[in-house]
């Protein structure tokens, strides 16, 4: 029999791919989980995994094109001796390419196959293994990873079997929910289907609709739109009673379009962002603090280096590796700044995953350097080069824009002084650099010109108070300003 | 308000309208001393008298033809067709006469005519006397076929199309008969021909129905209620002319659409119901629409397992019901 693979979920939010290679040709035997094809998304490039053992049979998708989530791609003729019960989405959600943990995996009921979806939001929402030794069971994190959990259907479960083997035929949307979800503004790869074949049905997205709005609603009115600064714990209430609660309207297409206005459509990507930066407000309470820090040392030093490393590692040294170093090693000291929050308590994160924010023309992506407090500056600057120019050059892999405990932005080189950023959910805090400005400051009872730059701490304000947020931006400063000009950055 | 059977609202109706209006009168086989096969038109001579319930022979093209010449002569005539398997012979009256003159005559004329036929299986009724054959009427212009569901309905619906200037197929369900009961007001009242009744409210799922399987619609229903499926029942009441806009807004509304019928499918009140959802609700539609009926064979059969088989039941139904949730 003829297995159809479809298009797999790669990523949360994104609807579609684009064949970028085929690397099997009709008639060559496939092994499961042998890569059968290159994928390019608008986030991430990903293989697909053959789903069984077969002969590859025909192309569907031929490469250069866009296919989106659940359409076929292709078959795979099966032998005697395959297992044709393996479900097509069940082999998707195996790519290598997603780094599930474990501890996500395993709270997943065993009720069905883990879905695409259910995978993927997991890897997002639940935190790593590393935290174990603070909980002994999975048990207090169950509720994080609990939300996307497939809900069996009510009626039938064996259905979604039989649908799954006459391929991606059933993934199809029916106009009623792309109606509703054009009026609603909601994302169908969010949400779990109940119909045939894990079709998302106008039920879903009604029930979807009414969670989101319930959630909205409670969550509206506690979160204050611009949170004070509060470098000492101080009682927020007055503040926060004041601020209209703005982010709590349901999104819709109520914006008012004149004649000559022009309509740019929402793109899935647009939509991630926009839904992440909502939750970010709607989650997290923000308090924000800068600090001005003398680069004199820096600059000193990267003046001095700079045409020995470009010659040596054939990339120009920027300032962000300093910083990215100095703010490794005051995460070390402040654990708190590299946590999560979880109802049972803090996770204090193990290991230090530093996510870099790099803007694109169109979009914002936020690449991840995975234990970054185990490279020197020169380590740094190599790696996050190479991060920034695969995610200019849309090549990066699912499980390098995952997993971050905590993100450095770098609006300084946009010329910004200044900057309020949003926090990376579920991350503590966000750290910005502003731009290196030269300006009179007082030294010793003299006016001296200094190469400043501001660095900006949005940080949750239900992990850290103003003290510890502030004691570790004093390290990330004291780090820089009292940097070994003999270094060698080498 | 009593509490009446099918059958006793619609003699009820008769009776009003004929103590109301003297111009209204029953024409058919043994509607007289007998009081009709079923009982339906029992007492109506003695009150009303010969000329009024008047015994037809045994031709159903008389009758038709009696009634349509009585009606030109200014009278309100009850044609009772004794089973709706039997109407064939007046066809050619209804189609070719009745259901012309108002456009024939360029409006001078009009057929105020009333054919009542009793039509359904389940009551071992076999080939000849189980037939559900409203889809051949609804084809036509010209005429309006209506077909209640219960007892308010069919009386309400009967006064209804007395009054009507042009010609009505009044089809009852004879399983109906003395099976539906409810409350039945004493006054007058009518039910408006060409309009849907919401029977249960839903969101999930639309069942547009008609006469006896209404009933079985709603059983089936309440089956899936405790699975979280909201299942809306529609009555269609009329089903020609459709509700058009009665049949869009509960379709739109619950995006997924079942029509049951006791009649097979082909070419049936389930086709053009499913022509309307297609037309007017492309884009609120969430599955398929889909349809249950009788099988395509020739008639009902008497044997008990094969009318069982032919019939749809509420366990069929709720079948039905069920594979539309899941999709």
């Amino acid at each position: 029999m003829a297995l159809t693979v479809s298009m797999p979920q790669l990523g949360e939010s994104v609807t579609e791919g684009t064949i970028a290679r085929w690397l099997k040709q009709p008639g060559e035997p496939v092994a499961r989980y042998e890569s059968i094809a290159e994928v390019a998304s608008d986030k991430v490039n990903a293989e697909i995994p053959a789903p069984a053992d077969g002969i590859f049979g025909e192309i569907i998708a031929p490469e250069g094109s866009v296919v989106s989530v659940g359409q076929p791609i292709c078959t795979i003729e099966q032998g005697a001796g395959a297992s044709p019960e393996v479900p097509v989405a069940a082999a998707a959600a195996e790519q290598p390419v997603v780094a599930v943990p474990a501890i996500a995996v395993e709270a997943v009921p065993p009720v069905r196959e883990v879905q695409p979806v259910a995978a993927t939001a997991a890897v997002a929402a639940a935190p790593p293994p590393a935290m174990v030794p603070l909980a002994p069971a999975t048990a207090p994190l169950a509720p994080a990873a609990a939300a996307p959990v497939p809900s069996a259907p009510a009626i039938s479960p064996a259905a979604s079997a039989d649908a799954d083997t006459d391929g991606a035929a059933h993934q199809h949307v029916t106009p009623a929910v792309r109606m509703l979800a054009r009026e609603q503004g909601v994302d169908l790869s969010l949400i779990q289907g109940s119909g045939i074949g894990g079709r998302v049905t106008k039920k879903d997205v009604l029930d979807h609709v009414q969670r989101r709005d319930e959630a909205a609603r409670a969550a509206g009115p506690a979160v204050p739109a611009a949170p004070a600064i509060a470098p000492v714990p101080a009682a927020p209430a007055p503040v926060a009673a004041a601020v209209p609660a703005a982010a709590t309207a349901p999104p819709s297409l109520s914006a008012s379009a004149e004649e000559g206005d022009q309509l740019l459509p929402m793109t899935s990507v647009r939509r991630a962002i926009a839904d992440h930066m909502v939750r970010s407000r709607q989650t997290s309470p923000h308090a924000w603090l800068m600090v001005e820090v003398d680069m004199s040392r820096v600059v000193r030093l990267r003046e001095a280096g700079k045409a020995a490393f470009r010659e040596r590692y054939g990339i120009s040294l920027t300032y962000l590796p300093f910083v990215a170093r100095a703010v490794v090693e005051a995460l070390r000291r402040r654990p708190t700044l590299n946590a999560q929050w979880s109802e049972a308590g803090l996770v204090l994160k193990h290991d230090i995953h530093l996510g870099i924010a790099v803007a694109l023309e169109e979009n914002l992506v936020v690449p991840v350097l995975r234990n970054a407090d185990r490279l020197s500056i020169a380590g740094l600057a190599q790696a996050m080069a190479d991060l920034g120019n695969r995610a200019r050059a849309n090549r990066l892999k699912l499980d390098e824009i995952q997993g971050g405990t905590f993100t450095l932005n770098n609006t300084g080189a946009l010329g910004t002084v200044m900057t309020q950023a949003i926090i990376n959910q579920p991350q503590a805090a966000i750290l910005t650099m502003d731009a290196v400005v030269k300006r009179a400051v007082v030294v010793d009872d003299m006016i001296a010109i200094r190469p400043i730059m501001n660095l900006g701490l949005s940080f949750d304000h239900r992990i850290n108070d103003g003290l510890q947020a502030a004691r570790f931006l004093q390290d990330v400063r004291a780090q820089l300003e009292g940097l070994d000009e003999g270094a060698t950055l080498l | 308000m009593a509490v009446k059977t099918y059958l006793e609202a619609i003699r009820e109706g008769m009776r009003d309208e004929m103590r109301r209006d003297d111009r209204v009168m029953v024409f058919g086989e043994d509607v007289g001393a007998k009081g009709g096969v079923f009982g339906v038109t029992e007492g109506l001579q003695r009150e009303f008298g010969e000329w009024r319930v008047m015994d037809s022979p045994l031709a159903e093209s008389c009758i038709v033809g009696v009634c349509i010449g009585a009606a030109f002569n200014g009278m309100r005539p009850i044609a009772e067709i004794q089973f709706q398997d039997f109407i064939l012979p007046g066809v050619d009256q209804i189609v070719s006469e009745a259901a012309k003159i108002r456009y024939r005559s360029n409006d001078d004329w009009n057929m105020p005519l009333v054919i009542r036929a009793p039509f359904g299986g389940g009551v071992h009724g076999a080939l000849y006397h189980s037939q559900s054959l409203e889809a051949m009427f609804c084809h036509v212009p010209g005429l309006r076929v209506v077909v209640p569901s219960n007892p308010y309905d069919a009386k309400g619906m009967l006064v209804a199309a007395i009054r009507d200037p042009d010609p009505v197929l009044y089809f009852e369900h004879k399983k109906a008969y003395r099976l539906i009961r409810g409350e039945v007001p004493d006054h007058e009242y009518t039910v408006p021909l060409d309009r849907v009744r919401v029977v249960r409210e839903g969101r999930d799922i639309v069942v547009f129905s008609y006469g006896l399987m209404v009933d079985t619609a709603v059983q089936a229903a309440e089956r899936l209620a405790p699975d979280g499926f909201s299942v809306s029942v529609v009555d269609l009441r009329s089903l020609r002319p459709l509700d058009r806009q009665g049949i869009v807004e509960s379709a739109r509304r619950c995006g997924k659409v079942l029509i049951a019928q006791e009649a097979n499918l082909a070419v049936s009140v389930s086709s053009e119901v499913s022509a309307i959802v297609a037309e007017e609700c492309f884009e609120y539609l969430d599955a398929p629409v889909m349809r249950i009926g009788g099988p395509e064979v020739p008639a009902m059969p008497f044997a008990k397992p094969l009318e069982d088989a032919y019939l749809v039941d509420v366990d069929k139904l709720e079948s039905k019901l069920r594979s539309l949730a899941e999709y």
